[in-house]
């Protein structure tokens, strides 16, 4: 399979005056239509990686390649965003325009695609992310999960190959986690690859493959069964581990052996179940 | 009470004038009011007040809405009104009290003026009542697109407004919490003297001022991200068509404003 990203011992940090690095020789790789999260507390540099994904920010050492183009790459710089697509934590800050199609439009409309185009992708893109049926209306408007939701299909107008969600659910409610949740469901059955910097155990807990930073580096990496097994070592990087793992070692720690790979609700549920039977 | 403020109110429809190219109504507008002032004289104000009701009539613009958007004029009409009414020169005074004389001539002036100023108001408020503020920006850059050959930032200004515009409800919401999260502290908003309440805006502008600036670097950057990089080489979603309908507009709005214009010269023109 190949890489959509790859990161090479990238080193980086914000004042080039001080010794402290915000990355600190971090090397990973997505690959194409893989779903990737990205864990870790405050600070320990998930969104300044994130942030180099598109080229908003370039390595000082080591270099970041999307789809083997170098983030450096001057004359390549609109081709890596509009092939990397960036969603924030705020969607308020995020909404360019006064009318949801209209923002969602703006991206190809700095991409120069006609008009003719712009209409389909922008229908293409709103229907993906399930924001079709309010179109015309205001932002502001719009529930947290639906403004996110515009974010979303703003970048989807695109037609990028990966989508970096810097923290995206982190302001919204349940309701508008969850249907921010769905939409990541329909882009990752379209092949999309997606990389999710998260504070929500539970969404991690849906990824192939879990990233865990900490200090700048990769400190652990691994399928979810595998990263949310080792509860101890997520404690000591100050990350919790999802509900269902909890209630999986509350349980063992009564002398009741629960499988290693119990992380999701439902597995929780079909477990207990078979228990109880 | 922020709640109030609504700047370029839009009244959504689906009528001719609705649909209208935004571009012709603007310049409409702006010839409406010249119109309405050049034509000089009672019967070419009453004619171009028969036109401005009737495009009110076909928008489905509910009569409520024009007066609310005359109300906050009344104060300078009347004061505009006495002024005309006491300084209108003219030959036998009706009433004449300390230095003051009035006379008929200027109560006629001074009433075609407070006309004209109603009628200059509601004009305009038709066309933010029919357009939308996005394509009332639209209107603005395409009018003036040729002057961003001389390098007038023509582009730049039209996403400002669109930022602006797109920003206002956001940043009313945002006063409103700080308000309440300073109130909650005890801070005196509605009370007291003019200074002490002009102080008690400080610590509402500094967290609105500083919390606008990051929001305005994170949505920088969230336009980076896509591909944002001037007016250089845009495309648009919605480009403007002067279409069938729109000629027939124009061909109205010729008619009717040089009917008005000519009545100049068939009745006396008023000051």
């Amino acid at each position: 399979m190949e890489q959509m990203l790859r990161a090479q011992n990238v080193r980086f940090r914000y004042d080039p005056e001080q010794p402290v690095w915000a990355l600190d020789g971090v090397t990973m790789d997505v690959k194409k239509g893989e779903f990737v999260a990205v864990l870790g507390a405050n600070g320990c540099g998930k969104s300044t990686l994130a942030k180099h994904f598109n080229a908003i920010l370039l390595p000082e050492e080591g270099t970041v390649l999307v789809e083997d183009m170098d983030t450096r790459t001057e004359e390549k710089l609109y081709d890596i965003r509009q092939k990397v697509g960036m969603v924030f934590q705020n969607p308020d800050n995020q909404i360019v325009a006064t009318v949801v199609e209209e923002d969602v439009a703006f991206a190809p409309e700095n991409l120069g695609v006609p008009t003719e185009e712009i209409r389909t992708r922008v229908d293409e893109a709103m229907k993906m992310a399930g924001i079709y049926e309010k179109r015309k209306a205001a932002p502001h408007k719009l529930s947290g999960g639906q403004k996110q939701r515009v974010a979303i299909a703003g970048v989807l107008a695109m037609r990028p190959d990966c989508i970096v969600l810097d923290e995206a659910t982190a302001m919204l409610d349940p309701k508008g986690r969850r249907q921010v949740m769905q939409t990541i469901d329909k882009l990752r059955a379209a092949g999309v690859t997606i990389v999710s910097i998260t504070h929500y155990m539970e969404e991690a807990a849906r990824a192939d493959r879990v990233l865990v930073m900490s200090g700048g580096r990769i400190v652990m990496e691994g399928t979810p069964q595998e990263i949310f097994a080792q509860t101890g070592r997520l404690h000591s990087y100050h990350l919790d581990v999802p509900q269902a793992a909890e209630l999986r070692d509350a349980l063992e720690a009564e002398g009741l052996p629960a499988p290693k790979q119990i992380i999701t609700p439902d597995a929780a549920a079909d477990w207990l179940f078979e228990l109880l039977k | 009470m922020l709640r109030d403020i609504t700047i370029g109110q839009h009244f959504p429809g689906d009528s001719i004038v609705h649909n209208c190219d935004p571009r012709l109504k603007l310049v409409a507008t702006i010839g409406y009011v010249v119109v309405l002032y050049a034509c000089g004289n009672a019967v070419g104000v009453a004619l171009s007040i028969l036109l401005l009701l009737a495009l009110y009539a076909i928008a489905k613009v509910p009569v409520k809405l024009i007066l609310k958007s005359l109300k906050p004029i009344v104060p300078i009409i009347a004061f505009t009104g006495i002024i005309n009414l006491l300084f209108y020169p003219g030959e036998t005074p009706l009433v004449s009290f300390w230095i003051f004389n009035i006379y008929p001539e200027g109560i006629t002036f001074a009433v075609l003026m407070a006309v004209r100023i109603l009628a200059l108001i509601a004009g305009t408020s038709l066309l933010t009542y029919t357009t939308s503020p996005t394509v009332l920006t639209d209107a603005i850059e395409n009018l003036l697109r040729p002057l961003s050959k001389i390098h007038v930032p023509v582009h730049e200004f039209a996403i400002i407004m669109t930022i602006a515009l797109r920003f206002i409800p956001t940043l009313v919401d945002e006063t409103e919490k700080i308000m309440n999260a300073q109130k909650a502290r005890g801070a005196q908003l509605d009370t007291g003297k003019l200074g002490q309440r002009l102080k008690a805006l400080v610590p509402i502008l500094i967290p609105l001022f500083i919390s606008a600036f990051r929001r305005a670097d994170e949505l920088a950057m969230a336009m980076e991200c896509r591909c944002y990089r001037g007016g250089a080489g845009r495309t648009q979603l919605k480009v403007l068509k002067f279409g069938k309908n729109d000629f027939l507009c124009l061909g109205f709005c010729v008619v009717t404003f040089g009917i008005i214009l000519a009545t100049r010269w068939v009745f006396p023109v008023i000051g």
